[in-house]
């Protein structure tokens, strides 16, 4: 065959290929999706929410799990938001001079893609071992390492994208620079820096192994953030592993209202950040 | 014109400078000046702390290992042996879990990302380009646990099931590579682990590949269609070597993730600390001994060990990162050159 | 204006600020070459030339706010009443009380209407909420925004039109009751009726204000000013009353790019 034909097939067939391979992607989203829906969907229910954690072969529910990591995923972002706020700030709006700011950057983004297991260790070392308990604290603190990297990034990236005209007309005005950013940079960027503490919310959402020996686990209620603490992916991992089949049911469950709170909040996060970013 | 009048109007006109001195005091600038200083003190405190972070992390990692180190030296990581009762344990197997799993991941995830990349930048209906998007950052929402699940319950039965025995009568009667496929078709293995890491790290390579494509300038790509190409021969002449610094930092991005990644790993590869030929076999990564065993670990030796384990885990995936970070530095820069 | 009738009076006048051989740098790139140049007390002057040749740079010397930006360096003088303004002891917050400036693209803040006004307001004077309002009132009487904008004070500056926004940003540098008005292109980014609202603006604002105006449209220069500069490739070619430098210029290069013949 003449080359003129050759390169038309070549190129059919790989353009055939590009859908294929974009079809292979939705294929595992749609099984995945449709795999948590149907096993977790049976356990969804009220007692889902007003029971605890069951030993194995009794009924139950992931009250105690849900409480925890609403608490600890609670205190990991208020933790976790102020520093990256201000990091992020210091990038923004400080950082044309010197060293500090490309450093930081770059650990910073070290940080966001560092195996959350190891955070999970460092705590461990630097603080489980010194208190010599396990605790909900614990977990909060690793959390809060996994919120401060997402949220300095969106932070100077949203502070970037205000224009430089901005800052100057607040400066033309005799505004000292705390003011100029505190006032109009940091509120112009408003809804960009809210959407990036969604985002981070939504990803120590489904973390587990910076919890594993951390919090660790509880079978009881607790709401003492001193102590082991139950959560959710930490509960489901521990009975999706087990042999129990009621067991299996909750950890699905528990599989399915993770999956939707995060994928809500994604959703959310991008809705919210459309409507209310202001364009210049 | 209403009968406001400015009660500074007239006396700005007589004299401003008394107007001026009047109004802002040496006092409140001064306040003003301190302010600034405190608060540019105070982000920047900030951002040390997240340099005390990084250095904390290693300083406490390594703390953490020392005993392990002393012990067994350099040797830890050419032994395969894991003895929680002789208290022998060597780096290897996981080590080798790892890089495996990681590199079954890269070898499926990159070209699919890729074929996903060019669909959504090229073939795809305009009106179509929003949604897929969002399909493919949905699945790299999907928490890793969920994927653990889903490998053990879902996809390794059906694994074992329908696709391994295929793969065992073909690629497994291949001479060289066939010791690569042996073994019972259990479902879970470091194969299965792999497979499901390329699955998570597919959107993260698309999406930073996709991201690169649509920045690509449309003259270089109307050039090239002037001249009568084909849409493979744009793309592949074209626009990926015009991106490819991007594309080699999204793909190391998603080498990172592989590495690192723990739930989903440890539910299907099966936490054997044996080494063997076969993909097929179970075996063990760093995340997923450390998941499994860390909380049962007794004795200092074992946990150092393990801790030991994840202090090269962190130095692994540190310079992973870091070369697609000084990688793509190099873009930013050949960018700010061209333009 | 009649040229004959303005001599006497020139002299009458104070020159409001004047520049002794500034040399400008961004970097090692020389942007200004050694410029001498006079701006009169409430009268308007306009900088006129070809894109990228310094205007903007010079206006910007006047209330350094080059100084927000590392390597970018001004030598020389530049007396506002009298005193050097880049002397090292210049306060820069004070400086920018007297001199005021409006950008090219209208940059209201993310905040009310009124609390846009009240911002520049609130860094120098504690006013009443009474005083504040007449204050707000007064400064959007003064930018023509008053009548249109009355009744929704307190919704966002971002909602209002691009010429509206304009003249928000013109009443907020006007609030703070500074001695000279920097605009920058004020109305290139505005449709054709906006502007000539803005150059209405600018006369009825020159009997209270110094003027300095960048403009790369010449008619605009002609209509609104009482003086132009000629600036290219950082140098002052030719500075005069604009009746005469429009009419009858001193040097060819002038009058190369009055007639279009370049640029």
């Amino acid at each position: 065959m003449d080359l003129y034909t050759r390169r038309l097939l070549i190129n059919r067939f790989n353009l055939v290929v590009s859908l294929l391979t974009m079809l292979f992607g939705l294929f595992w989203l749609g099984w995945i999706l449709f795999t948590l829906f149907k096993a977790g969907f049976g356990g969804i229910s009220a007692k889902l929410f007003l029971e605890m954690t069951p030993p194995p072969g009794s009924d139950g529910g992931l009250l105690n799990a849900i409480m925890g990591s609403l608490l600890m995923g609670a205190a990991g972002t208020l933790l976790g938001t102020p520093v990256g706020i201000m990091a992020g700030i210091y990038l923004a709006e400080f950082g044309s001079r010197g060293w500090l700011a490309p450093v930081t950057r770059f650990i910073s983004d070290i940080l966001l893609s560092a195996p959350s297991i190891v955070v999970g260790l460092f705590i461990y070392e630097a603080y489980v071992v010194r208190v010599g308990h396990f605790s909900g604290w614990a977990g909060a603190f690793a959390l809060a390492l996994i919120v401060v990297p997402v949220v300095i990034r969106t932070t100077e990236n949203m502070l970037r994208l205000v224009p430089d005209s901005l800052r100057e007309a607040a400066a033309a005005l005799g505004a000292p620079q705390w003011k100029v950013i505190v006032l109009v940079t940091v509120r112009a960027a408003k809804a960009g820096i809210i959407t990036g503490i969604l985002l981070a919310i939504a990803r120590i959402s489904g973390e587990t192994a910076p919890l594993l020996f951390t919090s660790l686990n509880n079978q009881f209620w607790t709401s003492n953030m001193n102590a082991p603490m139950a959560n959710l992916p930490v509960v489901i991992f521990q009975f999706a592993m087990s042999p129990y089949e009621d067991w299996h049911k909750l950890a699905w469950a528990g599989a399915l209202l993770i999956t939707l709170s995060v994928l809500a909040l994604n959703v959310f996060a991008r809705v919210f950040f459309r409507n209310r970013t202001a364009t210049y | 014109m209403s009968a406001v009048v400015n009660p500074l109007r007239g006396r700005a006109q007589a004299d401003p400078a008394a107007l001026m001195s009047r109004t802002i005091s040496d006092a409140s600038l001064r306040k003003h000046y301190r302010l600034d200083q405190l608060f540019r003190h105070a982000t920047r405190f900030f951002a040390f702390l997240v340099l005390a972070l990084l250095a904390g992390i290693l300083i406490s990692l390594l703390f953490g290992s020392l005993s392990s180190i002393r012990t067994f030296g350099f040797g830890f990581f050419a032994s395969a042996e894991w003895n929680p009762v002789t208290e022998q344990f060597g780096a290897l197997v996981p080590i080798v879990g790892t890089l495996t799993t990681s590199a079954i991941a890269l070898l499926i995830g990159i070209p699919v990302s890729f074929g996903i990349a060019l669909f959504l930048t090229e073939l795809s209906p305009k009106w179509l380009r929003r949604p897929l998007g969002t399909a493919v950052e949905l699945l790299a929402a999907i928490p890793s646990i969920i994927y653990g699940m889903w490998g053990l319950f879902v996809f390794a039965p059906v694994f074992a099931s329908h696709v391994q025995p295929i793969i065992k009568s073909t690629l497994g009667s291949v001479p060289v590579i066939g010791a690569l496929f042996r073994g019972p078709p259990m479902g879970i293995g470091v194969l299965t682990a792999g497979i499901i890491l390329a699955i998570m790290v597919i959107p993260f390579i698309a999406s930073v590949m996709r991201d690169v494509f649509e920045i690509v300038p449309a003259v270089l790509k109307e050039s090239a269609y002037a001249l009568g190409s084909t849409t493979w021969e744009v793309v592949w002449h074209v626009v990926l070597p015009y991106t490819k610094v991007g594309v080699v930092g999204g793909i190391m991005l998603g080498l990172g993730r592989a590495l690192g990644e723990t739930m989903a790993v440890t539910f299907v590869i099966g936490n054997a600390h044996r080494l063997s030929a076969s993909l097929m076999e179970p075996g063990n990564s760093i995340a997923s001994a450390l998941a499994n065993e860390f909380t049962e670990a007794v004795g200092d030796l074992y946990l150092s060990a393990l801790i030991e384990l994840g202090l090269v885990l962190f130095f692994i995936t540190f310079v992973v990162l870091a070369l697609s970070k000084l990688l793509l530095l190099r873009l930013a820069r050949r960018e700010g050159r061209t333009t | 204006m009649n040229a004959a009738v303005l001599q006497p009076v020139e002299q009458a006048l104070t020159q409001k600020i004047r520049v002794k051989n500034l040399n400008f740098y961004y970097g090692k790139f020389q942007a200004l070459k050694s410029i001498n140049l006079d701006i009169t007390e409430r009268k308007v002057t306009a900088f006129i030339g070809p894109s990228g040749c310094g205007k903007s740079t010079l206006l910007r010397t006047f209330n350094r706010m080059y100084a927000l930006y590392p390597n970018q360096e001004a030598q020389g003088e530049i007396l506002l009443d009298g005193e050097n303004i880049l002397g090292p002891n210049q306060d820069l917050n004070r400086l920018r009380a007297k001199v005021g400036m409006v950008f090219q693209k209208p940059t209201p803040f993310p905040m009310s209407i009124h609390d846009n006004i009240a911002f520049g307001v609130q860094l120098y004077e504690s006013l009443s909420p009474r005083e504040m309002d007449e204050r707000v009132e007064w400064a959007l009487r003064k930018a023509a925004l008053w009548d249109e904008v009355k009744g929704k004070l307190r919704q966002s500056g971002t909602s209002l039109s691009g010429g509206q926004q304009q003249r928000l940003c013109i009443a907020r540098a006007i609030a703070v009751r500074p001695e000279v008005l920097l605009l920058d292109e004020p109305a290139s980014a505005l449709d054709p009726i906006s502007t000539g609202r803005i150059e209405e603006l600018v006369h009825e604002l020159k009997a209270d204000y110094t003027i300095v105006i960048v403009t790369h449209n010449m008619q605009q220069a002609a209509r609104v000013s009482d003086y132009t500069a000629y600036i290219y490739l950082g140098d002052l070619v030719e500075f005069g009353v604009t009746d005469e430098l429009f009419i009858k210029p001193k040097k060819k290069e002038t009058e190369d790019y009055i007639t279009g013949r370049f640029g």
